[in-house]
């Protein structure tokens, strides 16, 4: 319990500085790295010719689209052509069509959901030019549509999707990937060029020890909460995460991007009502000067509700998981250490529901352990915030969500004070409720229409390697994986089939692009709109009753629709395992 | 008149025509207006087929048709009392319309031909131009400007005030409104309205419903309960399949008693009625809302401008203090202002008097029975009265300077300071003299409404900013100001004026309120989000406005903004109420449906319901009687009390959400007791 206390306090103390950073590139303020980075980032935009204005809303969606399809298109050649590339040590083969298709959209989406192991699956440039390029894409493209949507939501200019696609990139995930990797290396982590090892070991047979630029994709893998791991066991392997200071690592690197977007959500709104009170000519002496605010307190109430879902989470996780499985005690063996099954000694149960909850949270997808041996409780726990997907959630996309159950919040506590509703001083009328409530039907629609048919049709149910409960628990994760963008496998599904590598890219696919369209048109028409005044009558949304009252909606319109399958799932499991 | 009615929430005619009216509302086609008990309604047939056929989908149970019929009967229930609190808000808007069709009906018209010769038709023939003559007891046919004459008007027909008023042509009286009764004297009217769009129709329209759009803030919220019953679709269907995976056999009805108990249905079937039933407060209120829209933009509203004169003061100016010039003692000026004023009628004659006789005034009015009294005239600018060959008079400055000086008399030296002071208070002087002799000055102040200090102050509570707009110079304005405590003033006020400030104030994002009567006022209340159109006043002002006040009281605005605000806060509550309660019927049927296949479940049965299907129809039983017990609500609006934002949140947050999770515990466990033992009886 310390242990996580620890953790969690210190990659407070970590996030912050970053979180700085991330607001001043996403606003362009100065920073420390500009005499270098300015450079660096005009000789791209000359490169490409890129035109570094301002796009309205349909040109920045359309160009986020346009470059995310590109890179499917070259990704997906690369995948199907790997033998006869280059850097192809180990001989591996052609990826089939179905699970390229499968494997294409879960890295363009940021999800990395992966129904190969990697040590068998892809050759070393396919890891690099696809898995690890797509990485540090993918992330940049949820960091972009995120700042879009906070700009229109502050009425500002939505910006240019090329500009804060390659800041992000070449200021903080690239040198950051760089420093991460290093440390990796220096615990232990492989990069290399060479071919696997094979060993003799002491059995007396013949092993193959996997090996290749694992530091690279580790450091960006956590950074870019992506998480999909070099090899199929993914961070629980020592090769990826061999020690404690790897795993914390590990831990912090995906908690930096998505936190720091609510940090730089909440300082930009802070900004906005600065300049406000600028304009208004009050007197600057009673303004709090910039340098105090250290997360806004528009940021702050998000922030708040965010952190009580995931610390509910946490402690459900820590608390289920320290139990022991019940049905492993009925056979007398004693569990002092809780349930260890499935998990790295190393880790331990705190260190291991820690990283289960952050990777879930953070929609990251990177395991240190089995999460299909958690207990069904501790099991529940990534399930559900993958099914809330607003608890910090992914690079940026976290924000947009909780955005949306932000305006659903507001639209009820609004009409509970007799105004019409209104967020960041913006009116939220019809439109913009037609465009948050289709937000909100995706989620449930592509992870239980999704699940219904797979416990419906063969193709289907031939996936499902337990019976009962946890076979339902094991598609619905799935789902909710794949919808979330989250990518980490309840694992023991047997997933690489046409069946369950169509259903999941579609999952994925409009898990991610319908969302984010229908963000970016809520931002462009609150951008649109002029602020209304604000008074003692109008609705506070800094405050911590409406941080609560954003974690009731969150449970209330998220958890509540998917109770009765989590019921007949993990509710189920435990309640007949007796807990 | 709107007293009375107020205390009667329901009469026995508007019980029974909503009854009625329940039942008309079941036809689907109306129905799919509302889509949440359109949904309702389909559950309702689905379990009413399976009342006939209850193995229809391999369900297995207990007296499976008596079970599904149960099921049914609650639904229909459901849906009945959904369109009964949509029945009875439109049932007293339309009770209210009769009265006022039955005035309308055969109404003749005396039309004037070109050539001046009349001819009697019927006011629905009447067009937009034509000239009726009205004389004394016939009802004005259509609504109109004078052209000519002057007659008292019977306005009680619209506005429910008996006393009559009187219009004439020229100016801002000159408007006249179609259903009101010429009392004296006669009136030629030109027609300003077409046929079946006058005043009269419109407000027939309005207060029946009939013309009733969904406001914007209605349809968002229909957009999120359409939403909501999507999602909860979505989990009902998909559970059907996760329940046979998982070897749990559900019956189609538990499916849907499920399903009707998870979507919205209780605000879905009051969301109408409380927005009917908001219109129709404004209604009572005497207030005429052109659309819902109008009463929404109330609650919204965070800046209002008010006229000085009428809304805010009086208007008349009262004495408020007598000032003797210098050698003159103050007795002296005080009984011959008494004298001077004691048969003027005027208001400011009157409060002389009064201010007087509080001050000592020990005259007695019978001493002099036939004195002759001088009335006020724009060209003498005087008045008082003549007795014994002497005359006292009270008038203005200059007026009452040129009259002394003709007689030879002499103005005091002190005249002009005191004079001075007081117009620098923001008051009028009255200047008193007898004979050729000036005795001093009456005071003479514009008075602040008593009461409005005090809601300018609960407005100021909610954030309402206060600007008075007056023609008055700056220090007048500023001393009015000051004393009805509002937030800002535009002093020598023009029309021009009241336009510019509303485009500022909506610049800054604000929603703008304000109250006018004169045609001029028309660009400007056309241009404010909430303008508030006096009776009184002229067609072209009405026209602009969005709601017109029957009895012409501009300080009415400031409820017309709370009931607005207490209509989307009734809404906000309910619907809050309405999710909330999500909570108790998860907790009720959730074990229920799965406590066969999974005994171990019945853990989360914490109500500790006595069997399943007696948790099932619990749940259902309380979600159809919510309806009722909450159209009392819905109908009066919820208190509403002006208080800051933050606080209002937290204390509707506690009542209504917390609430609204509690109450369904209670009131399923109760309904369970009830029924558990019957349901038993009948072998479910």
């Amino acid at each position: 319990m310390l242990q996580i206390v620890c953790t969690l306090l210190l990659s407070m103390v970590i996030i912050m500085p970053f979180a700085l950073y991330i607001y001043n590139i996403t606003t362009k303020k100065k920073s420390f790295v500009d005499p270098v980075m300015d450079k660096v980032d005009d000789g791209i935009y000359r490169l490409f010719k890129i035109d570094t204005s301002d796009m309205d809303w349909k040109k920045y969606v359309c160009t986020l689209l346009l470059v995310n399809a590109c890179m499917v298109l070259v990704g997906y050649l690369i995948l199907r052509v790997q033998s006869i590339l280059f850097f192809n040590p180990n001989g591996i083969g052609n990826m089939d069509q179905s699970l390229s298709f499968n494997t294409i959209i879960s890295f363009m989406t940021n999800t990395n959901l992966q129904h190969y192991s990697g040590e068998s699956s892809l050759s070393y440039l396919s890891q690099m030019l696809v898995i690890i390029m797509m990485m540090f894409t993918s992330a940049a493209t949820g960091y972009a549509a995120c700042a879009a949507m906070i700009r229109g939501f502050l009425g500002k200019k939505m910006g240019n999707f090329y500009v804060d696609f390659t800041r992000i990139i070449t200021r903080f995930l690239l040198p950051m990937s760089f420093i991460v990797g290093l440390i990796l290396v220096w615990q232990g982590v492989p990069q290399t060029l060479y071919p696997n090892y094979t060993v003799f070991t002491i059995e007396g047979k013949l092993q193959d020890i996997a090996s290749g630029p694992i530091a690279a994709l580790e450091s960006i893998k956590h950074l870019g909460t992506n998480g999909g791991g070099f090899l199929g066991a993914n961070s629980s392997t020592p090769l990826e995460n061999p020690t404690i200071i790897t795993n914390i690592l590990e831990l912090f690197a995906m908690m930096i991007l998505p936190a720091s977007c609510v940090f730089t959500f909440g300082h930009m709104a802070y900004d906005k009502y600065h300049e406000k009170k600028i304009q208004a000519g009050n007197d600057l002496s009673t303004i709090k000067d910039n340098k105090h605010v250290w997360l806004g307190s528009e940021g702050r109430s998000l922030f708040t509700a965010m952190a009580v879902l995931f610390l509910i989470g946490l402690i459900l996780c820590f608390w289920a998981e320290s139990q022991g499985n019940s049905a492993v005690a009925a056979n007398g063996i004693v569990q002092t250490l809780g349930n260890m099954e499935g998990k790295e000694v190393r880790f331990g149960i705190a260190q291991s529901s820690l990283f289960t909850t952050v990777t879930t949270s953070f929609t990251t997808g990177t395991v240190n352990n089995m999460h299909d041996t958690l207990t069904p409780l501790g099991g529940m726990v990534p399930l559900l915030h993958m099914m809330l997907n607003v608890v910090f959630g992914g690079a940026g996309v976290g924000l947009m969500n909780m955005l949306i159950y932000a305006i659903i919040a507001v639209f009820i506590c609004g009409l509970m004070i007799g105004r019409t509703p209104e967020y960041l001083s913006k009116k939220i009328e019809g439109k913009e409720m037609k465009l948050a409530a289709l937000c909100i039907i995706i989620h449930p629609l592509l992870i239980l229409g999704f699940s219904a048919i797979s416990v419906i049709v063969p193709a289907g149910l031939e996936g499902i390697t337990n019976p009962g409960f946890h076979g339902l628990s094991q598609v619905l994760y799935e789902f909710s994986s794949s919808a979330a963008n989250n990518g980490s496998g309840f694992e023991g599904l047997a997933d690489n089939t046409l069946f369950w590598n169509i259903t999941t890219g579609i999952a994925m696919f409009f898990g991610r692009y319908l969302s984010i369209v229908i963000q970016l048109a809520i931002a462009n028409s609150l951008m649109k709109k002029i602020d209304i005044n604000e008074s003692v009558g109008t609705l506070k949304t800094n405050t911590w009753t409406f941080a609560i009252v954003l974690v009731f909606v969150v449970y209330i319109f998220a958890a509540l629709t998917f109770l009765p399958a989590l019921a007949l799932g993990p509710i189920a499991e435990a309640l007949t395992l007796g807990i | 008149m709107s007293k009375k009615k107020k205390n009667k929430f329901i009469t026995k005619d508007i019980l029974l025509s909503s009854i009625k009216e329940s039942f008309v509302k079941l036809n689907p086609v109306y129905m799919i207006k509302n889509p949440v008990m359109f949904v309702v309604e389909i559950g309702f047939f689905i379990s009413l087929v399976l009342v006939f056929f209850p193995h229809l989908f391999n369900d297995e149970g207990n007296n499976l048709s008596l079970y599904n019929a149960i099921v049914a009967f609650v639904l229909f229930f459901t849906i009945l009392f959904a369109n009964f609190a949509e029945a009875v808000a439109e049932g007293r808007g339309k009770a209210q319309a009769e009265t006022l069709k039955k005035t309308k009906k055969d109404t003749q018209a005396r039309l004037i031909l070109d050539d001046g010769s009349e001819k009697m038709i019927s006011a629905s023939e009447l067009k937009k131009g034509d000239i009726v003559l009205i004389n004394a007891g016939e009802i004005i046919p259509n609504d109109g400007e004078i052209i000519e004459g002057i007659a008292s008007i019977d306005e009680s027909a619209i506005t429910g005030e008996s006393a009559p008023v009187l219009k004439e042509s020229g100016g801002d009286f000159a408007s006249v409104t179609g259903g009101t009764t010429v009392v004296s004297d006669w009136i030629k009217v030109e027609i300003t309205s077409e046929p079946g769009n006058s005043f009269l129709d419109k407000m027939i329209a309005l207060v029946e419903g009939a013309s009733r759009q969904k406001t914007p803030n209605e349809i968002a919220l229909n957009t999120l309960l359409v939403s909501l019953t999507i999602i909860f679709l979505i989990v009902i269907v998909t559970l059907y399949p996760f329940a046979i995976y998982s070897g749990v056999k559900l019956q189609i009805s538990t499916l849907v008693a499920l399903m009707v108990c998870l979507i919205p249905t209780t605000i879905g079937a009051l969301l109408s009625a409380i927005g009917i039933a908001g219109m129709d407060r404004v209604t009572r209120f005497n207030v005429i809302a052109m659309s819902g829209k109008a009463v929404e933009a109330c609650g919204d509203v965070d800046t209002m401008i008010l006229d000085k004169t009428g809304t805010i003061t009086f208007g008349n100016r009262l004495a408020s203090d007598f000032i003797a010039v210098d050698g003159v003692e103050k007795a002296k000026l005080i009984d011959n202002a008494f004298l001077a004023s004691f048969k003027d009628d005027t208001p400011e004659g009157k409060s002389t008097v009064d201010l007087a006789r509080k001050l000592g005034c020990k005259i007695d009015a019978e001493q002099y029975p036939d004195v002759e009294f001088i009335e006020f005239s724009a060209a003498t600018k005087m008045s008082g009265i003549n007795y014994n060959g002497h005359k006292i008079r009270k008038g203005a400055g200059d007026a009452i300077a040129k009259y002394i000086k003709e007689r030879q008399g002499k103005i005091p030296a002190d005249l002009r300071a005191k004079v001075d002071e007081i117009s620098k208070l923001g008051g009028t002087p009255l200047i008193v003299c007898l004979d050729n002799m000036i005795l001093g000055v009456i005071y003479l102040k514009d008075t602040v409404k008593p009461g409005l200090v005090e809601r300018f102050e609960r407005l100021r509570a909610i954030g309402i900013k206060t600007i008075m707009c007056t023609g008055d110079n700056p220090l007048t304005a500023a001393t009015i100001a000051a004393e009805a405590g509002v937030d800002g003033y535009i002093a020598e006020c023009k029309p021009e004026d009241k336009i510019k400030a509303i485009k500022k104030e909506q610049s800054e994002g604000k929603i703008v309120a304000m109250t006018g009567d004169g045609t001029n006022d028309a660009p400007a209340l056309a241009q404010a989000d909430v303008g508030l159109a006096m009776n009184s006043g002229t067609s072209a002002a009405k026209e602009a406005a969005n709601m017109v006040d029957l009895d012409s009281d501009p300080t009415k605005i400031l409820e017309v903004v709370e009931i607005g605000k207490q209509l989307l806060i009734t809404r906000g509550s309910l619907t809050t109420f309405s999710i909330a309660n999500d909570v108790a019927k998860y907790f009720a049927i959730i074990p229920a449906m799965f406590t066969v296949a999974i005994p171990q479940i019945k853990v989360l049965n914490i109500m500790n319901l006595s069997t399943p299907s007696s948790a099932i129809l619990s749940a259902l039983i309380f979600n159809a009687l919510i309806i009722p017990c909450l159209i009392p609500l819905a109908m009066r609006g919820v208190k509403y009390k002006p208080m800051s934002a933050s606080k209002m949140l937290g204390r509707n947050m506690l009542i209504y959400g917390l609430g609204g999770v509690i109450c369904p515990f209670i009131g399923i466990k109760l309904i369970d007791l009830i029924i558990a033992p019957i349901l038993i009886m009948l072998g479910i």
